[in-house]
């Protein structure tokens, strides 16, 4: 197996051009949203406004203002260009019954589009809401960490256009080192807020995209504390498991009674 | 914010829903069927014979719709074969995954309790092609016994592991019904599907042509006051275990869905049927029609409540948000 790869995106130098959307759509030859016809979402100048099975980059527009104040000198824009995290404990690997989604060489997770089946399993899976239907393939989708390209040496689309290096690609362990020096440097530039979210094994196993934020995650659209659909498994398998027996005493004393009743009034007819 | 409102829906919808309605149905008339050859009377062999019957088309109707729902519908039996070695295709850990060999696993059964079913109660055809299928449940002993109480686990797991593949996820309602550690949803849909297929052979076999012994049925309808008062029981734990999840979104989720399933189900899917069994004079005989009628409501709102509340629920964020 090749080294662990994926991302860092580093939130702080972002400037939200979107190219890296527009890099992942080209390379991937995804289709555009609703037929290319224009579609504001009339919250945000952020007109993506969501991970799915067509955007597998999503520029995520935080705009922190004061509506109240007509000046807007106080507020500032958050910008994170969000993508699936390639989790270590994967949730839509786990759940998906055909065998499509795999763990690759670079521990990645893919998911093959020529197996799945379009069930969807793996969209109410994932706790970060990153798979969609794509409406073309009609299989769920999203980034690869382009596998392809990672098979002939090449880095990825949309780190590869990043223009600021926001999107930095790399092996996990580089990736961790220069984030960490990246968070000491803004704490001593008195940015003490910043710091990463999935740079360790604590949030599902790790993330092998993870992040440098300067706020709470759930500002940034992202779980504090994302957990595995699996831990649901034994508890919900214990709770059917307890539901078959009392159904089937019932069954048996309901049904068996009767025989019981019948036997005695039987016997009693004979005595 | 609860962690579960950061996940996209599935949309599973309407396929799903009377999937799991009609797959209940089977699963529990297939239980109930086997339960009554296994521990009843021989004379309830009439009614027990119509639990196959309904079984087989449940699981003929329900196991397309899931076909249906699939994005790319000629890939089904990707779920069974590995498409690229041809090995089988079972995660144990996957309820779609098991689920699907438990619907297949059933349908086995099903065929072939249906098929010795089409033989007339009482019969025993000594030539004919259904000989064989008749011989398998009901003359081969121990072995019969065996493909029987094989059947009725089979077809409790399919009424059970619906709640099941809803909960091993990470959305709103369905991955939150836990209470002391259990997840309460499997156990849920197992209890209402129980009850309904309880319901739909009270219905069928109370025409006059299905020749069932009135004891029978009184047996059935007294089988299903038990297990409507099980399922009044869970529904109360998973209510309770819903209301302390939802924060900011419960009033707009109370006001709606919550709404539908303590008035559609609670009452008059499972309160109103308790009474009405328990005096089956009060509507000059056909208060147990209307109960079974109402049960099967109920179980059909169940479905609805569970499965749709979770899948609409950005909307009812945005209600609760003003946004």
């Amino acid at each position: 197996m090749a080294e662990p790869m994926g991302f860092f995106t580093d939130t702080t130098v972002c400037i939200g051009c979107k190219a890296c959307e527009i890099a992942c759509k080209q390379w991937n030859q995804l289709p555009a949203t609703n037929g290319g016809q224009n579609t504001i979402s009339g919250v945000s100048y952020d007109n993506t406004r969501q991970l799915d099975g067509i955007h597998w980059r999503h520029v995520r527009f935080i705009e922190q203002f004061d509506t109240r104040d007509p000046n807007r000198t106080d507020g500032r824009w958050l910008l994170m260009s969000d993508v699936c995290k390639h989790c270590v404990q994967a949730g839509c690997l786990e759940v998906c019954p055909t065998g499509a989604i795999v763990r690759t060489e670079f521990d990645t997770v893919v998911i093959q589009s020529d197996v799945c089946n379009g069930c969807r399993a793996c969209i109410s899976a994932c706790p970060f809401g990153v798979i969609g239907i794509n409406p073309v393939s009609h299989t769920a989708q999203k980034c690869t960490l382009c596998y392809d390209r990672l098979k002939v040496g090449m880095e990825p689309a949309c780190s590869k256009a990043c223009p600021t290096d926001s999107i930095q690609f790399g092996t996990i362990s580089q990736l961790r080192d220069r984030a960490q020096k990246r968070v000491g440097d803004l704490h001593q530039q008195g940015q003490t807020e910043a710091y990463l979210y999935g740079a360790d094994d604590k949030i599902v196993g790790g993330l092998n995209s993870f992040f440098l934020l300067m706020d709470k995650p759930e500002v940034y659209g992202l779980p504090k504390d994302p957990q595995l659909p699996s831990r649901n498994l034994a508890p919900s398998g214990i709770g059917s498991g307890i539901g078959a027996v009392l159904v089937g005493l019932l069954g048996l004393l309901n049904f068996r009674k009767r025989r019981m009743d019948r036997f005695a009034a039987q016997g009693h007819r004979e005595s | 914010m609860p962690r579960e409102l950061f996940t996209s829906p599935a949309h599973w919808t309407w396929l799903i829903v009377v999937y799991f309605f009609v797959g209940g149905i089977a699963g529990g008339s297939f239980f109930i069927a086997a339960m009554l050859d296994l521990v009843g009377n021989r004379a309830d062999r009439s009614l027990s014979r119509l639990g196959y019957l309904v079984a087989l088309p449940g699981i003929a109707i329900g196991g397309p719709l899931l076909i249906l729902d699939l994005g790319r519908k000629e890939r089904f039996w990707h779920m069974l074969v590995q498409s690229e070695t041809f090995r089988p295709m079972f995660k144990w850990w996957s309820p779609i995954s098991f689920g699907t060999w438990i619907v297949s696993a059933f349908g086995a059964f099903a065929f072939v309790a249906f098929l010795a079913a089409l033989v007339r109660s009482g019969d025993r055809p000594q030539r004919g092609p259904l000989v064989p299928f008749h011989k398998i449940v009901y003359g081969l002993g121990p072995l019969s016994k065996l493909f029987l109480i094989l059947g009725a686990l089979t077809g409790l797991a399919l009424a059970g592991y619906t709640g099941m593949l809803l909960s091993v996820t990470n959305r709103p309602v369905w991955a939150n019904m836990n209470l002391f550690g259990i997840n309460l949803l499997g156990l849920l849909f197992l209890a209402s599907a129980v009850s309904a297929a309880a319901a739909t052979l009270y219905l069928l076999g109370r025409r006059r042509g299905a020749g069932v012994e009135h004891e029978s049925l009184h047996a059935l309808t007294r089988f299903d006051d038990w297990v409507l008062g099980l399922e009044l029981l869970v529904l109360i734990a998973a209510i309770v275990s819903l209301a302390s999840f939802f924060g900011s979104v419960s009033a707009a989720w109370l006001a709606g869905w919550g709404a539908l399933l303590i008035i559609g189900v609670l009452v008059l899917g499972i309160l109103v049927p308790l009474v009405l069994y328990a005096r089956p004079r009060m509507l000059g005989g056909n208060s147990g029609v209307l109960a079974a009628i109402l049960v099967l409501v109920g179980s059909f709102l169940l479905r609805t409540v569970v499965v749709m509340s979770s899948e609409t629920i950005e909307s009812l964020e945005r209600v609760a948000h003003g946004g």
